[in-house]
């Protein structure tokens, strides 16, 4: 009894603590008062504000498109370089899977210098490099999701494809793709979301005047968050949540699960 | 039949061979391509929600320049991205002290002033402070000002005490005082209490000041910056060290606050605009100057941060209420007063931040 009623206090702190900083964001952006000590009753205005103001809708925009593309990039490049390391003999396996770890370990601030040293060599910095740059970085993560797929994967199979007269690319579509299509899109997920996070290396990278929304914040911190932000987070926050509910309870979960997501 | 299959694959094999210099030489292309064209672009680094984002839209209407606008935190932070060198700024906004040490370095072009007329808009007043890091006033336009001073709740705190320093070491407000979380501003009072300038780099004197300092500690609600004015808002301290700006938005949101410059003095500050050594469009540059000299410009600003602007014709258009308001707006008298902060060299620097160290690890 006692030992159930500690459980069940331990799992709600917990669950506090995680979620208890974003119910007060999401309070606060109805809070009709532009100070974050103050309740002024409730409001929708923020939420209005915040599409009619171009500043953070280019922000937005920019973001959005950053993470998509890069993430579609990495996939693509991401996936081919799985499938080129898998074909490998086992110590240059080895040795590709140790080279594309060590962006992923390497501090971000160190990737974001280095990048930067590099693209005002060649050209000046803008959109380009920093999308440049977010491909880059999500190439990694995309290659630890699909190869340990490959390695599941029976290559008999597709050796039997190719016995029985199936071309390499329609033996690759019909047992290879199959096998690695949920490590693919999670590494696509996986890669979109350290773009959407990511700070450091858009901060060294970008060009003036462009601004993801992580930089634009960074800079709205000098004079306190504006009340937009936390109208915005909200969205942010509830795209996220349908996002992960769809995915589990939509009408392809059950497929989904059996080649279970990896977060 | 064999042989055939084979030699196109090893033609294959060589050119695969060859692609990764092909990449290379691709990627050089793609990126020396994109970028390096000489537009009709201004390139502007200024803090961070330091303008009215509508006055950029105009400007790029009326005079078909593109603005390309970067935003920054802190002087230190911009000095680090100007020298980073991977943007070539056309104009920056920044404050007096790193001004300077940019002029003293070399890193700023003089000002051509037959293409700023509306200059004239500008007090002069603001111009001969500008001499303390501008001597000549040849390279920059101030754009705001201010000052450090006290804000303090009225119901908490006794006013006639407020026009002294000494109220921050008073026991009775124990555990209620707010000081700057940084170490120019946190010296500078001890300073003035010493009668000592805020600039000065005399041992006796900053050690004298770090022992205040020190003993002022256990009466300190916190160390605050930008959270300072939210805690006073919310009741929760009798009295902070602040920027007037913020305290003139404090004010806006609980009107049992109230701010004091301390007849100690105090410092001033003035953010400018400056043309950097790497400007590639100076022409644009004092052409925007000139278009934030506007009134009607100056007055978006205005009403967009809500500091002190040395804009005579914006002042005159305010209702006398907000023209009087000697928070926002502070007298000559305050100013003179006051004193604009020096660049220290490197050797005084590391030991304020020692001091600084000492105190913050105090017990």
């Amino acid at each position: 009894m006692v030992k159930k009623s500690a459980e069940r206090i331990y799992l709600t702190i917990i669950f506090l603590f995680l979620y208890l900083p974003i119910a007060v964001l999401i309070i606060l952006s109805f809070n009709d008062s532009k100070t974050k000590v103050q309740w002024g009753g409730f409001t929708l205005k923020w939420y209005k504000n915040l599409f009619s103001d171009s500043t953070i809708m280019a922000a937005f925009g920019t973001t959005i498109f950053i993470s998509l593309a890069s993430a579609l990039f990495a996939t693509l490049l991401g996936t081919l370089a799985a499938l080129g390391i898998d074909a490998m003999k086992k110590r240059n396996q080895t040795i590709m899977i140790g080279a594309t770890n060590i962006p992923l370990l390497n501090a971000d601030i160190v990737t974001g210098i280095s990048m930067m040293l590099l693209f005002v060599r060649f050209t000046r910095l803008g959109m380009n490099t920093v999308l440049i740059a977010h491909i880059t970085f999500n190439i990694p993560y995309v290659i630890l999701n699909v190869l340990p797929r490959l390695k599941q994967s029976s290559r008999t199979t597709y050796e039997a494809a190719l016995d029985l007269g199936a071309t390499p690319f329609y033996a690759f579509v019909k047992i290879i793709w199959p096998q690695i299509r949920p490590g693919v899109l999670s590494g696509f997920l996986m890669a979109m979301t350290m773009s959407l996070d990511d700070f450091s290396v858009t901060y060294f990278t970008k060009g003036a005047g462009i601004n993801t929304l992580s930089t634009m914040i960074y800079t709205e911190m000098r004079k306190g968050i504006r009340p937009e932000m936390y109208a915005l987070s909200t969205i942010l926050f509830l795209l996220a949540l349908v996002l992960l509910l769809f995915m589990n309870f939509g009408p392809s979960a059950r497929k989904m699960n059996k080649g279970e997501l990896s977060p | 039949m064999k042989h055939a299959s084979h030699s196109p694959c090893l033609q294959m094999k060589r050119v695969l061979r060859k692609l990764p210099l092909l990449a290379v030489f691709a990627l050089w292309v793609l990126l020396a391509g994109c970028g390096k064209d000489s537009e009709n672009t201004l390139t502007v680094l200024n803090y961070g929600k330091y303008l009215e984002p509508e006055a950029i839209e105009m400007f790029e209407e009326e005079t078909g320049i593109k603005v390309e606008y970067e935003e920054y935190i802190t002087p230190e932070n911009m000095y680090t991205k100007y020298r980073a060198g991977a943007i070539d700024y056309d104009l920056i906004c920044t404050s007096d002290y790193m001004i300077e040490k940019l002029i003293q370095e070399g890193e700023v072009q003089e000002l051509n002033f037959d293409n700023i007329p509306l200059k004239e808009n500008l007090d002069s007043t603001y111009f001969d402070f500008s001499k303390s890091f501008d001597p000549e006033n040849k390279y920059t336009i101030p754009y705001f000002f201010g000052t450090v001073g006290i804000l303090y709740n009225k119901d908490m705190v006794d006013e006639s005490e407020v026009n002294s320093w000494n109220i921050l070491w008073d026991e009775k407000y124990s555990g209620q005082i707010i000081m700057a979380d940084s170490v120019r501003d946190s010296f500078m009072v001890p300073l003035k209490l010493l009668g000592e300038s805020l600039n000065t780099t005399n041992e006796q004197a900053l050690k004298q000041a770090q022992d205040m300092l020190i003993r002022q500690k256990p009466l300190v609600y916190s160390y605050l910056v930008d959270e300072a004015q939210d805690e006073m808002i919310g009741n929760n301290a009798a009295m902070a060290v602040v920027y007037s700006g913020e305290a003139g938005y404090a004010l806006e949101f609980n009107d049992k606050l109230a701010f004091s410059v301390p007849e100690e003095g105090s410092n001033m500050w003035i953010d400018s605009w400056f043309i950097p050594k790497s400007a590639k469009q100076k022409e644009n540059a004092e052409k925007f100057l000139n278009f934030l000299c506007r009134e009607d410009i100056s007055m978006m600003n205005f009403d967009y941060v809500y500091y002190a602007t040395p804009n005579v014709r914006t002042r005159e258009a305010l209702d006398e209420e907000l023209q009087e308001n000697t928070t926002i707006f502070p007298p000559k008298e305050t100013l003179d007063n006051c004193e604009v902060l020096k660049p220290l060299d490197d050797e005084s620097t590391m030991k304020l931040n020692l001091l600084w160290k000492e105190v913050k690890a105090a017990d």
